[in-house]
């Protein structure tokens, strides 16, 4: 039990960041971009060609967000220069991509089991710190059995998520930035204001798709391999985080909001763990359970909102009429 | 500071729908002047707006912004010029963003958008001293989400964000149509406050006759795309709504007349 949470917050910090570039399209400029489906598996496949073929592991997973980035930048261009749709300038690029995908691995499934990863790098020079020691120790300490093989790629993640957090925070709230949250707002508005919404459109779509397509190439060294189909699905698990974040944590500036989105996404992949301890559920069930997650989160906060307005109302009402003579 | 030169503007060319919205408009205004336009729906006073700050394109025509060709512009890049103010208090300000955002977005009209913080503590205090000018204690709200704000307290915001950077010229689009009318006195108040300490180039639009007569240095009436009245000066402060109608019968009138005498 331990253990599947422990791989449930690993992979889920790695999610965060494509979470955080969903949040981008999403949230900030409105843009329901559905190229991420497609954009998370160019950035697995990107790393995953590139390590096989000897490339470095930090320059491959450099190359896998370039990838995206030159890929959202393309649904940036088809929507604004094209006059597309949003969401089917997404569909097609999405398309177009699962192709591309498949090229550049060479068949549909890619592994890098024999190769040397970004994270096995790592172990190397973590394992001799004898940190992991201390951290099993403490947990054997709480009389957990189970202990997980290492800590350093849950570390790592931890700052490279949160320092593309702060990154994301700062470039939000840059002249650049503000700009470009106002498209999401007012678009009629900031373009009197003198602001290129075409250009700003495409470097954040962009962006958005480099953060996936990183966190594809992250979590393809993770697992090991890159797989043409990874990304099925990814639009409805980076919307779950989202929301799930935003109703528990809320959205009341962009460094909540941003946290909100990371918090998310662990507590999205935790769930779908505890689901799949349940004995009759199976992993191919994992798409219905996203699915009722999202459902759930979106019309809970809802159905308590119009709860307690009910309730104050009734209040309200009994207030009034107790004292009520002078307000008849 | 503008000139519009030959502009002439069709739509639905050659369908049963054409309607000449401006035809062969001559304007010219001087740095500082303040012009109201008066007109009837369909006079073409949207369209003279939405073709000086870049939204629609002539036909036909040249637009002049401090002696500049602008008409090739695309609508953002002519907006460094132009602080513009719309009818709806929503348009000119985005809701989900704080005060302090929305008057830095407003602050980079007229410089180059950079990598660097949009609000910062300097910059705080020259929002804060532009807000006290509105009286409307929006200087202590400076972190409030403009979506809290009153359509009165928008309207008068979105004045500012459209003023404060000094623009070449300032249109304002039936901006206080939308208010109630102790709010519509106010933001006219401070609209011709703004305007005579920035001494800025003014372009606005109304329905409200009264206003007309009372802003501004020059008045202008349109009808059917073209500009059929002009008066600036003492002629304008003498001006009252009875003789304005009356012009309008006047020149209108004798127009149909004309017509007459040539069909007959």
């Amino acid at each position: 039990m331990f253990i599947s949470m422990f791989g449930a917050v690993e992979s889920g910090i790695i999610y965060a960041i494509m979470a955080l570039g969903v949040y981008l399209t999403f949230r900030v400029l409105d843009f329901p971009d559905l190229t991420v489906e497609g954009s998370f598996v160019t950035g697995a496949a990107v790393t995953a060609f590139s390590i096989v073929n000897g490339i470095p592991p930090f320059v491959a997973t450099v190359l896998a967000a370039v990838a995206g980035f030159i890929a959202g930048c393309l649904t940036g261009i088809l929507h604004t220069k094209g006059k597309i749709n949003a969401l089917l300038a997404g569909i097609l690029m999405m398309t177009a991509l699962y192709s591309i995908n498949l090229r550049v691995m060479g068949q549909p499934t890619l592994s890098m089991l024999n190769e040397t990863t970004l994270f096995d790098q790592l172990e190397s020079v973590w394992a001799p710190l004898g940190i992991d020691s201390l951290f099993n120790g403490m947990i054997s300490f709480l009389g957990i059995e189970q202990i997980p093989r290492t800590w350093a790629i849950l570390i790592l993640m931890i700052f490279v998520t949160i320092g593309i957090k702060l990154l994301t925070d700062f470039y939000l709230k840059t002249e650049i930035g503000l700009a470009l949250r106002a498209i999401g707002d007012n678009k009629k508005m900031i373009r009197s204001l003198s602001a290129n919404t075409d250009s700003l459109i495409i470097t954040g779509v962009g962006i958005s798709n480099a953060l996936v397509a990183l966190a594809g190439g992250l979590i393809a060294q993770l697992g090991g391999f890159a797989d043409v189909n990874m990304g099925l699905g990814l639009i409805v698990i980076g919307l779950a985080s989202i929301i799930i974040g935003e109703a528990l944590f809320g959205t009341k500036s962009i460094v909540r909001a941003t946290l909100a989105v990371i918090l998310g996404a662990v507590i999205y992949r935790m769930i779908v763990t505890l689901a799949l301890e349940v004995d009759f559920l199976e992993a191919g069930d994992m798409k219905l359970i996203t699915a009722v997650i999202v459902v759930v989160a979106l019309v809970t906060p809802k159905v308590i909102q119009t709860r307690r307005e009910k309730k104050r109302r009734i209040q309200k009402r009994a207030q009034l009429r107790a004292g009520g003579d002078g307000h008849a | 500071m503008l000139k519009l030169n030959h502009i002439s503007v069709t739509f639905n060319e050659g369908t049963p729908d054409e309607k000449r919205a401006l035809n062969d408009i001559q304007l010219e205004l001087n740095k500082g002047e303040f012009v109201t336009v008066i007109g009837s729906n369909g006079a073409g006073k949207s369209t003279l707006m939405n073709i000086i700050s870049g939204a629609l394109l002539p036909d036909v025509g040249d637009v002049f912004i401090g002696g500049k060709q602008v008409v090739h512009f695309p609508e953002y890049k002519r907006s460094t010029y132009i602080g513009r103010v719309f009818q709806d208090p929503m348009a000119g300000t985005a809701p989900s963003m704080t005060i302090e955002e929305n008057l830095s977005m407003a602050y980079s009209r007229d410089k180059k958008r950079k990598l660097r913080l949009g609000v910062t503590k300097q910059r705080k205090e020259l929002f804060r001293d532009y807000l006290t000018t509105l009286n409307l204690g929006l200087e202590d709200r400076l972190n409030a989400k403009v979506g809290l704000l009153s359509g009165g307290e928008r309207q008068a915001l979105s004045l500012l964000m459209s003023t404060f950077t000094e623009p070449n010229i300032l249109l304002l689009d039936e901006h206080t149509a939308a208010l109630d009318p102790s709010r519509a006195e106010l933001i006219t108040s401070l609209t011709d406050k703004v305007v005579r300490e920035f001494g800025l180039t003014t372009l606005m639009v109304t329905h409200n006759m009264q206003q007309a007569l009372d802003l501004g240095s020059r008045l202008i009436m349109m009808d059917k795309g073209q500009i059929i009245f002009d008066v600036n000066g003492e002629e304008k402060q003498k001006l009252a709504i009875e003789a304005l109608l009356h012009e309008f019968r006047r020149i209108r009138g004798m127009q149909f007349g004309d017509d007459r005498a040539v069909l007959s």
